[in-house]
């Protein structure tokens, strides 16, 4: 019995705003010492009310645009009603019916090196607050949980999508597409290590040739890495499917990644379904775009990775592994632009600089183009060889090397290398390679 | 209109007694059957007023402005642990 | 020194004339606290050393040019006080102290004016009589086996008993107008979005309006002129800066035409009730204003819209009280509370919350529109407050519903958002009679102006109790 595996993700950035989602304390958390940046609105304290971050609502915007998704005109925050710890106000301000992005998508290869694509939908992008962090710890010999609530208030964007994933690399590639995105419009980190990129697969198996969703979906925590990713949805389909082999339903659950068992772990079975309570945030005016306003806001995202890439290709004449590599970081891309026209005006290719930032992994925040094009030319402009030098020199280096020569006429193709090197050396200047190497194939004949 | 005061209870994290409960089951299900009423306006094509002001597009820039202290912070915290609020394990697996 | 005869302007005119100091201002409001609040408990905490210091701080440096210069205020204890308890009236923040001041206590503090202490409550502000405190009711000054209305119990007996000039209240369904016309006080509930709820400990978010009790219209409006406007904390405000409102207060109000709403005048009224309001209209006819009957058919409904849409905001906004980073646990809270809170949670719930909460938020839409439609023909309404009298202590307590209908006449403001000047009409069997004066959306000055008319014709505010 064949099965498919069918994902869903939600995906939720962090921004890198300034100031928190509704109050003014700095959103720059990470390793700062516990509840010194708080205030009375993200500590949900008596009387405190939510104002909210504009940059916030653009970049939420932006980042819906930049995944093709239709933004809600009228749109406004909701309630979520729910009692945890580290959720300050009993509620979290987020979105429910009137998300500021609707139905978007990205497209992955449907395999790795394949050429056919899958379109993964965007169901939703929505704005809403994170809550604080909790720990647990062992204080006096008790099980105790700690909150910090630096992290409480700051930006969140939730991206979901409709569950259109086949398998694990087509969440890996979605994964990294996204956060190159969104590091592209300078909105977050997105990195998953810290935290500012955090996801949740939903998985289930559908019995091959059924057209119906399986009646049942495992949610997986608590995954860090593109690794971890990866680990998690494979490990998670073969524990489905041992299930479903045996007649069993696997169980409509929560699991957690367990990176030192190497597996997921079930978490506490949450049989009903919490019931949030959804509704408007009577504390927040609702948010309203016109056409200008989400054109403006259009016009204004940068060329974006896939766009970038595409360009490259196609103008610089590159293969798509050097513009991939190349547009990985816009910071990068931008290098690369700058070191192209520098290169124009000194007869050097962009294929040239391409191989030489990819291949010897220039440190671009340390050269600068214009130096680098100087680099590049230096090392290729080639001297004219007096032929009788270069044959003396020749002679020199086989004779120097018999055994060398020896190995090369039994077969070993790579220690031409070497004795090109030789010649190389010894002549002192910098000649072309070609003529040197066809030079010496003449006298080892 | 009875309601399941237990479950309710449970949803907004109350601990009632036996004796409330059954109280609040007699006292809510008289509210509920008052406020029904509103079952007999008509509201077919009527808006709901979620904001009584009018008003759209109120937002701040995304400038910073001075935090409480952690002392201040933690200032009404009964139990907490350098710097960190502490409350009973939450177990999770 | 007497200080039930006197008022802002009163006040502020002996500072400037030297005719007396703050300090002998706060001493005397201080010491008639000490002598006869033991009879009313209108008071949670009194902050007698702060305020001393405050008034000798204010007579030292001479200036008395603010616009509340060593006026003595007193706040329901439902606004935050950085450094002060602030309790909500609720064991569940007995001994909570607030680390920031509510924008209105901030804008008051900066008019000059000097803090004399909390003001005891229903707890939560959930009540129309002051009993569901968790610190014992308030009594009414007039007859103290009587209820002073709520919320603001102690809000309303304080300025009526002479303890204060000033009290700062909130009304979301009639918990400034109810006590200020049970203790023939001025009431202000102001438009929603015109004062600042930020610090205000949070009712119900889309009703909670936050006001003031003084003796006098005049006095309202100064203290107006202190909190109103935009303040970047709470995002319902705002943003047009308002006018001052004192500058035509004492236009009168010739040529005014006024509705009187149908429904608010039927037979529900008490006889009491409705003979005070037929001097009104008679006054207010003498003055030269003209008054038609008006209709505002949806209001029959206000009870019910209000009472889903209000317990359905408080259950969410009760949720940050867990005991964890302040306060004590959800256990201490009072019956009533809780009540609200098991109702809201309900009217929210899956399943429930198009019949409830969505159709609440739909008549709310039909109510607002009625009056919108009525002030284009009219420019004020005038109503009763109560359908009764106040009631004696311990008379509706175990009923809650038939609590819940005592707002009858009230409820319909805080839905449409509108205004509501609560003044002193009368009295009848010894207790106080109020009317109300409703405008629409930021008429506040029109208010005052019709208002201050009426009581300067009347003169009911010139009668105090006998403590």
């Amino acid at each position: 019995m064949k099965y498919t595996p069918i994902i869903g993700l939600e995906t939720h950035v962090e921004l890198k705003t300034a100031s928190k989602m509704f109050c003014g304390c700095s959103a720059e958390y990470f390793g700062k010492a516990p509840n010194s940046h708080t205030c009375p609105v993200c500590l949900g304290l008596p009387g405190a009310l939510p104002f909210p971050n504009k940059t916030a609502i653009d970049w939420c915007v932006m980042i819906a645009l930049a995944l093709n998704c239709e933004i809600n005109k009228f749109s406004k925050f909701d309630r979520k009603n729910y009692f945890y710890p580290d959720l300050s106000k009993g509620y979290q301000i987020s979105q429910y019916d009137l998300p500021f992005g609707k139905d978007g998508s990205i497209t992955v290869s449907k395999q790795k090196g394949s050429n056919e694509t899958k379109m993964i939908r965007i169901r939703r992008v929505h704005m809403e607050e994170d809550t604080g962090k909790l720990t647990h710890a062992i204080v006096n010999g008790e099980k105790v949980s700690l909150i910090d609530f630096n992290r409480s208030g700051v930006p969140l964007v939730e991206i979901v999508t409709e569950p259109d994933f086949e398998n694990e690399h087509q969440v890996v590639e979605y994964l990294q597409k996204l956060q190159k995105i969104v590091r592209y419009l300078g909105v977050s980190n997105a990195d998953m290590e810290k935290g500012d990129m955090r996801l949740e697969p939903n998985i289930s198996l559908q019995k091959e040739g059924e057209t119906e969703l399986p009646n049942y979906k495992v949610e997986v925590k608590n995954i860090n890495s593109f690794r971890f990713v990866d680990k998690a949805i494979k490990f998670e389909i073969i524990r489905q499917t041992e299930l479903l082999e045996k007649g069993e339903r696997p169980d409509q659950e929560t699991r957690g990644w367990n990176e030192t068992k190497n597996a997921t772990v079930s978490q506490r079975l949450k049989e009903e379904a919490n019931d949030y309570r959804y509704f408007p945030e009577p504390d927040i005016p609702p948010i309203e775009f016109n056409q200008t306003e989400i054109d403006a806001l259009k016009n204004a995202l940068p060329e974006l990775p896939d766009e970038k890439q595409e360009r490259f290709e196609e103008k610089f004449n590159l293969p798509s592994y050097d513009a991939e590599i190349l547009t990985r970081d816009k910071a990068l891309a931008d290098y690369f632009e700058e070191a192209v026209k520098v290169g124009n005006e000194h007869n050097i290719t962009p294929k040239q600089i391409a191989n030489t930032i990819i291949n010897k992994k220039t440190n671009t925040e340390e050269i600068l183009p214009a130096k680098l094009i100087e680099m590049i030319s230096s090392e290729s402009k080639t001297e004219e060889i007096n032929p009788a030098e270069l044959n003396k020199v020749i002679s020199e280096v086989v004779s120097e090397n018999p055994k060398a020569v020896a190995d090369y006429k039994a077969g070993k193709e790579p220690i031409l290398q070497f004795l090109i090197g030789q010649t190389m050396r010894k002549l002192g200047k910098k000649a072309d390679l070609t003529v040197i190497k066809s030079a010496i194939l003449e006298a080892l004949k | 209109m009875k309601i399941d005061v237990k479950n309710v209870a449970k949803l907004a994290n109350l601990k009632l007694t036996s004796e409330e409960e059954k109280k609040f089951e007699g006292q809510l299900g008289d509210i509920l059957t008052y406020v029904e009423q509103l079952q007999k306006v008509d509201t077919t094509g009527v808006e709901e007023t979620a904001q009584v002001t009018g008003l759209s597009n109120v937002a701040r820039s995304d400038t910073t402005s001075p935090s409480l202290s952690q002392d201040e912070a933690l200032s009404g915290a009964k139990e907490q642990h350098n710097g960190f609020v502490k409350v009973q394990a939450i177990l999770e697996e | 020194m007497d200080t039930t005869n006197l008022t802002i302007e009163s006040i502020l005119e002996g500072y400037r004339s030297k005719k007396f100091s703050a300090v002998d201002v706060v001493s005397a409001y201080l010491e008639r606290i000490e002598q006869h609040d033991k009879d009313l408990n209108s008071f949670i905490t009194v902050t007698k050393a702060e305020a001393l210091k405050e008034a000798a701080e204010r007579d030292s440096s001479g200036d008395f040019s603010l616009p509340l210069a060593g006026l003595p205020i007193a706040l329901k204890d439902i606004f935050s006080t950085k450094g002060i308890k602030t309790t909500a009236a609720s064991n569940v923040l007995k001994d909570y102290i607030a680390s920031y001041d509510a924008t209105v206590v901030t804008r008051l503090k900066e008019a000059g004016a000097i803090i004399l202490g909390k003001l005891n409550h229903d707890a939560w502000a959930h009540g129309s009589s002051g009993e569901n405190s968790d610190f014992g009711p308030t009594k009414n000054p007039w007859n103290t086996k009587f209820t002073p209305g709520g919320s603001s119990s102690g809000s309303a007996a304080a300025v009526s008993a002479g303890f204060t000039p000033i009290a700062t209240a909130t009304d979301t369904g009639g918990s400034i107008r109810l006590p200020a016309s049970f203790t023939n006080t001025v009431g202000l509930k102001p438009t929603y979005g015109r004062v600042s709820r930020y610090g205000v400990i949070s009712m119900a978010s889309s009703l909670d309006s936050i006001g003031h009790i003084t003796k006098t219209v005049m006095d309202s409006a100064i203290v107006l002129n202190a909190t109103a406007g935009a303040d970047g904390l709470d995002a319902t405000l705002h943003s047009e800066k308002p006018d001052d409102y004192t500058k035509n207060i004492k236009n009168g109000i010739k040529g005014m035409k006024f509705g009187i709403p149908k429904e608010f005048v039927s037979e529900g009224l008490s006889k009491d009730v409705s003979d005070v309001f037929e001097k009104t209209v008679e006054a207010l006819k003498s003055l030269g204003a003209e008054i038609v009957d008006v209709s505002l058919p949806n209001t029959e409904y206000g009870i019910a819209t209000y009472y889903i849409i209000q317990p359905s905001e408080v259950s969410s906004n009760l949720a940050r009280y867990d005991g964890i980073r302040f306060g004590n646990k959800r256990t201490e809270f009072g019956e009533e509370a809780k009540r609200r809170i098991m109702l809201g949670t309900f009217t929210l719930s899956s399943g429930y919350y198009d019949a409830y909460y969505k159709k609440a938020m739909q008549v709310r839409t039909l109510i607002k529109n009625d009056f919108e439609k009525v002030f284009e023909e009219v420019d004020a309404l005038i109503a009763p407050v109560s359908p009764t009298l106040p009631w004696k202590l311990d008379e509706k307590n175990n009923d809650p519903l038939a609590m819940y209908l005592s707002d009858a006449l009230t409820v319909t403001a805080n839905i449409a958002g509108i205004p509501s000047l609560a003044v002193p009409a009368g009295f009848a069997q010894g207790l106080p009679v109020g009317i109300q004066i409703m405008g629409p959306q930021f008429s506040e000055e029109k208010l005052f102006q019709i208002g201050y008319a009426y009581e300067q014709a009347t003169e009911y505010y010139k009668q105090t109790p006998n403590l």
